[in-house]
Parts: structure tokens; sequence; C-alpha cells
């Protein structure tokens, strides 16, 4: 079982973005994707440090991609997503819109946010040159075995959203913006403040989602610690790994051991929660009832 | 040419109302996880739907058949065969999302023709364009997060037919990209045709106070004397920072009806209506007033006003992003 490293989904300082990728550089993983996957504003804050990071991780050995946005509307984000197809890395499409400005024969990934559901989508994409593809995270473990198998006769490489808060919807409408009451156009990046989301709890003070921007987070971070054999055995190739402001690095080593057999099932989670304190853990739409729960509470 | 106006029907009683109040087109799905509407009771079976596609054709009317979930691995059959029967059932169209689907659709039933869901959220002209390159795709159901002047840009930009929400429930979140609803309950639209569904709502008396909760999750509470919100997800209340309340949407629903002629300058072909769920005479009366508001316009009058704000839900209604206040 590889390792990917998703795209990170939160506004971060320029300075903060660029330590991440730098260590990255000798995290131990195998690939990375990198570039703004949530909000076209944030781009030009770290937009020309994106070349530097990319010749950096492929000399420490990554394989490297470079998202698309999650949801193309203006023409601003059109003409991006067309330069996309120029720098020279492969890209990973998370708007189908990207199909449109691929260069022609070249390979590409399929990221979370393409809605990659059953065998038909799969084969489509791998005919039109698409080599891997991290499958949604609602789908259930059923769902990843019928694709993982699929995929095997496609050449097709099939992750599983593996580690972070995850991408529940994505909206024309900046939530960050509105809880400042402002608009989007000029919502003064009030998304910078959250690096990991901001929680948004219920009536009752339970914690339950992250509003990040145009994005909307699960409250919970994914974690599929307990999975991690049932994944493998099902032909899943990689698990990805979302980036979050708190030990980051800490997660992809947690995750190496892991699936290298080192540790045992457990030992990810119960470092995991130290890492975000008051942190809740999910891995229910793999095997749950409903995306938000824990396949330990049920356990215990 | 005047504009086209689409009807929900969830029954065939609500087809044959839509039909003789006036509508252009209706449109209706399997009684099945096929469409976004799978609620107990709606919906229609193989014969059903032969013979609403056969009153239909007799009235003058179209009939578009809404597949427009996303078909579950491993069992694809069961989606392939809804649009064997629509086709067989003389639909005028089908109404897809998935791009598997529409791969199937396309090679299989090539004299079938083909509209985009707004389950596939296509919001600009390059991947509208695409759709059509690919599969033969006549017409896209917008997305609810565009404004006026970004549908009159993507009309500039394409021959494909463009038909836009203009009464009726509202997403905020880009359709079809929203698992907000499976998180909490197990159920998504994507899936299983359902978004917050009923099988998961639970309301209590809290001390005086009625409480939604959707999923286990309070997301409503109000006076036992104040009508109780539907608990749906993203118009629910929540805190967050030093804020509470809907920090989503309120729970309003779309009504564009004042819109019109922009949207008919816009370049749009035709106007939607959601409700599948809803009654026949709702949708009877509904359908009435928007071809009355078409046909007015069409003889160079103005438009009736306000005639449909009672029967929104909430009784609160919204342009939503056509004149996106909030941009």
């Amino acid at each position: 079982m590889e390792l990917t490293v998703g795209a990170n989904q939160f506004f971060w300082t320029a300075d903060n973005w660029s330590a991440l990728y730098d260590e990255l550089t000798t995290a131990p993983v195998d690939r990375v994707v990198l570039g703004e996957v949530v909000c076209s504003k944030r781009l030009p804050f770290y937009q020309d440090r994106i070349p530097e990071a990319v010749a950096r991780l492929v000399d420490a050995g990554k394989e490297v991609a470079l998202t698309s946005l999650a949801l193309i509307t203006l023409k601003r984000e059109r003409k991006l997503t067309a330069a996309l197809a120029e720098m020279g890395v492969t890209i990973e499409i998370n708007d189908l819109t990207a199909l449109a400005h691929l260069p022609k024969g070249a390979d590409f990934w399929v990221g979370p946010l393409v809605n990659v559901y059953n065998e038909g989508t799969l084969t489509w994409l791998a005919g039109l040159g698409a080599s891997r593809v991290c499958l949604p995270p609602e789908l259930p473990l059923a769902s990843v075995k019928a694709l993982t198998s699929a995929a095997a006769d496609l050449g097709v490489a099939i992750e599983v959203w593996g580690h972070g808060r995850l991408p529940l919807a994505i909206s024309g409408r900046c939530y960050h913006a509105r809880l400042h009451k402002r608009t989007k156009d000029n919502c003064q990046f009030a998304c910078e403040d959250d690096p990991d989301g901001l929680e948004v709890r219920t009536l009752d003070d339970q914690p339950f989602m992250a509003m990040n921007g145009v994005q909307t987070l699960s409250g919970s971070y994914a974690c599929v610690d307990h999975q991690v054999e049932l994944l493998t055995k099902a032909g899943v190739s990689a698990l990805r790994l979302s980036p979050q402001s708190q030990g980051f690095l800490r997660v992809c080593e947690l995750y190496r051991d892991r699936v290298s057999g080192a540790k045992p099932a457990g030992s990810v989670a119960d470092e995991a929660r130290k890492l975000v304190p008051d942190a809740n853990l999910s891995d229910g739409f793999l095997t749950g009832d409903n995306g938000a729960s824990w396949s330990q509470d049920i356990a215990s | 040419m005047v504009m086209e106006i689409v009807c929900p029907a969830g029954t065939p009683a609500a087809l044959r109302a839509a039909v003789k109040a006036g509508a252009h087109t209706v449109y209706c799905g399997f009684n099945d996880e096929t469409n976004a509407r799978n609620f107990p009771g709606l919906n229609f079976d193989r014969d059903e739907m032969r013979e609403g596609v056969g009153f239909a054709h007799k009235h003058g009317a179209k009939v578009l058949v809404a597949i427009n979930t996303f078909p579950r691995a491993g069992d694809q059959a069961i989606w392939h065969r809804a649009i064997d029967d629509a086709h067989s059932a003389g639909a005028d169209a089908v109404i897809l999302a998935d791009p598997g689907l529409l791969d199937y659709a396309a090679r299989d039933h090539p004299d079938l023709r083909l509209h985009l869901s707004v389950q596939a959220a296509a919001a600009n002209a390059d991947i509208i364009n695409y759709y059509a390159d690919a599969f033969g795709v006549k017409r896209v159901v917008l997305p609810r997060v565009l404004s006026v002047p970004e549908i009159a840009a993507i009309n500039a930009e394409t021959d494909v037919e463009t038909e836009v929400f203009v009464f009726g429930g509202l997403c905020v979140m880009a359709e079809g990209r929203c698992s907000l609803s499976s998180y909490a309950t197990g159920l998504s639209p994507n899936m299983n045709g359902v978004c917050s569904p009923a099988s998961h709502v639970e309301y209590q008396d809290d001390q005086g106070e009625l409480s939604a909760k959707l999923g286990g999750y309070t997301i409503h509470r109000v006076g036992k004397d104040e009508p109780a919100p539907y608990p749906t997800l993203c118009k629910g209340c929540f805190s967050a920072g030093d804020q509470s309340g809907h920090l989503f949407e309120d729970p309003v629903s779309l009504n564009a009806e004042q819109l019109i002629p922009q949207l008919q300058k816009a370049g749009v072909t035709a106007l939607k209506i959601e409700g599948r769920q809803r009654s026949k005479s709702y949708v009877a009366q509904v359908v009435r007033n928007f071809r009355n508001a078409v046909d007015a316009l069409e003889a160079g009058q103005d438009l009736p006003a306000g005639m449909l704000a009672g029967l929104s839900e909430g009784q609160a209604t919204t342009t939503g992003a056509y004149k996106k206040t909030w941009r």
C-alpha cells in the first residue's frame, strides 16, 4: 500500500504553504498532489512558489501532480485550468471541466471530488487516459471492491481517502464570507484564520462539520486505521492523506508504519488524537451506517 | 420562441394534471433508486411510464425521464435497464448525470435524446461543450450556483440548450457534489436519490420547545407554536465561531418568476420547476402560473406579479444565485 498526499484544502500563509512541501520532501510518502482545489482567489498568494516546490519534490523522488479547482465557473478559472496543462506536470482533475483542457495523449489522475461511483465512469475515464483515481470519500467498501476489481483490468491505480477532514460539499457561495457578513468578492480572506477549517456545531453543541470558504468539510477527521487490511485485500493501491496544520509529517509516518505492518491497528488513531486534541475520528463511509460514525464506537 | 415550461410529476395523476394545466414538458422517474427523488409512494412503474408518455404525446406535451443518480458499482444493470425502458416507453429524452451512464446511452441508444442533469453540476461552457462532443448531449440543466449574466455568457459559447430552475427547492451546494446527507444519515442524493431523508428525522419535545433532528443532530429548535421547518442539512441552524443561525442558507425556496424576461434574454430555452414530491394540485397551480407568464411574455405583456409566493415552503423565497447578492 502506497501513500499519496492530497492537495491542501485550506488557505495557509505562503510561508506555511512552502514549509509543508519542504517537509514532504523528507516524508515517507510516494506522491504529492499540490495546487489550489477550493478557491481560485487563494492561488495568487502562493502560485509563484509552485514550480520550485514541484522541482524539490521530484528531486526527492516523489511523483507529483497539480490539481484543478473543484468548481470551475468564472472565465478566469477556466483560463487557470487551461494554463495547468502547460506546466509540464501530471494533472489531477477535480472538476470534469479540466478534461477539456488536458494535453492530448497525456495520462492524468482523477481526484476525490470527481464522481467516480461505478465501473462505467471508471472505464470511460480510463479510456481518456486516467491512470490513477482517488475514489469519492462517500463510497462504501463494497463499491471500493467492485471498482478496484474493474480498475485492475483497466490498469488504473485506485486510491481511497485515508486521513483528514472529509470534503463533503462545494458551493458557489463562500460560507466564511457569509459568516463575516461579507460578499464573496470582498471576503478579505476570512478563511485564512482557520488553517484546518472552522468548526460548525449543532444546536446541542455537538461538533458536526467544518467550513472552509466555499467548501464544507466533516468536523471529524477520517481515519482508516482500522480498515488498512480490508483495503489492502480489496486491491487499493494507495491511501490519500490530507494535509492538516498540526503534525502532518507525523501523520505520514504513522500511516507508513501502519501500512508496512510495523504497527498494529489502533496505532494511528491513538497518535492522531494527540496531534489534534478534541478531534473526533470517523471511518463510517467505508464500513459504518453513516459517514460520521467510528467503527471502534460500535465495537466497544 | 416561447420558453418551454418543464414540470415535475411524481405520480401519473400529477403528470396528467401538469399536461392539462399547460406544461410543454413533464419530467418524471422510475420508482427506484435510479432517480434523485426516490421517495416512498412516488414515481412511475414501467406501465405507468408508457401510459404517461402516451397521454402527454396525445396532448402535444413531451416527457423526460430522470435517471440522475450515480449507478452503484456492481449494480449498473439497474440503471442501464432504466435507460432501455425509458427509450422503449417513448420518452422524448433522458436526464442523466453519470458519465458512465451517458456513455452507455450514447452507444446503445444513439437515437435517444440526452439531457445533462443538474446533478452533473456542469457550470461552464467548456464542460458543457465537452459533454456535447463526447455524448451528443442536447440540453444542460444548469446548476443553481450561476447568476443571470453567467448564464448569458454560457449561452453565448455553446449550442447546447440550457434549462434553469425557476421555482421550488433550492440546493446551495453544487448539485451532485454534496455528501452532507450521507455523512449524517448514510443516505445521499448521489447514491440513494434522497437528501436529509424523512426516515432519519426525529422531532422531540425539549422543555417546551420542539427540536428537529436529522441523524441524531439537532439542527432546528422552535417554540411549540411556531411552524417547525423540515431539517434539511444545508438549511439547518448551527454555530461557528461566535455566530449562530442558518450559517449555510436560510430555509427559503427559489422563486425566479420575475426574472423570466432576463432569463429569456440570456438565451435560456426552458424553465424548470422543482418538486416531484409535490401534490398534483400544487403542480397544476405552479404550471398554470408559469405558462401564463411565458405566454404573456411572448405576447409582449407584463408578467403577473407575486402569484406563487403562497406556495413556497417556509413562506420565504429567494431569487437564489440568479441575482447573486452574495458575490
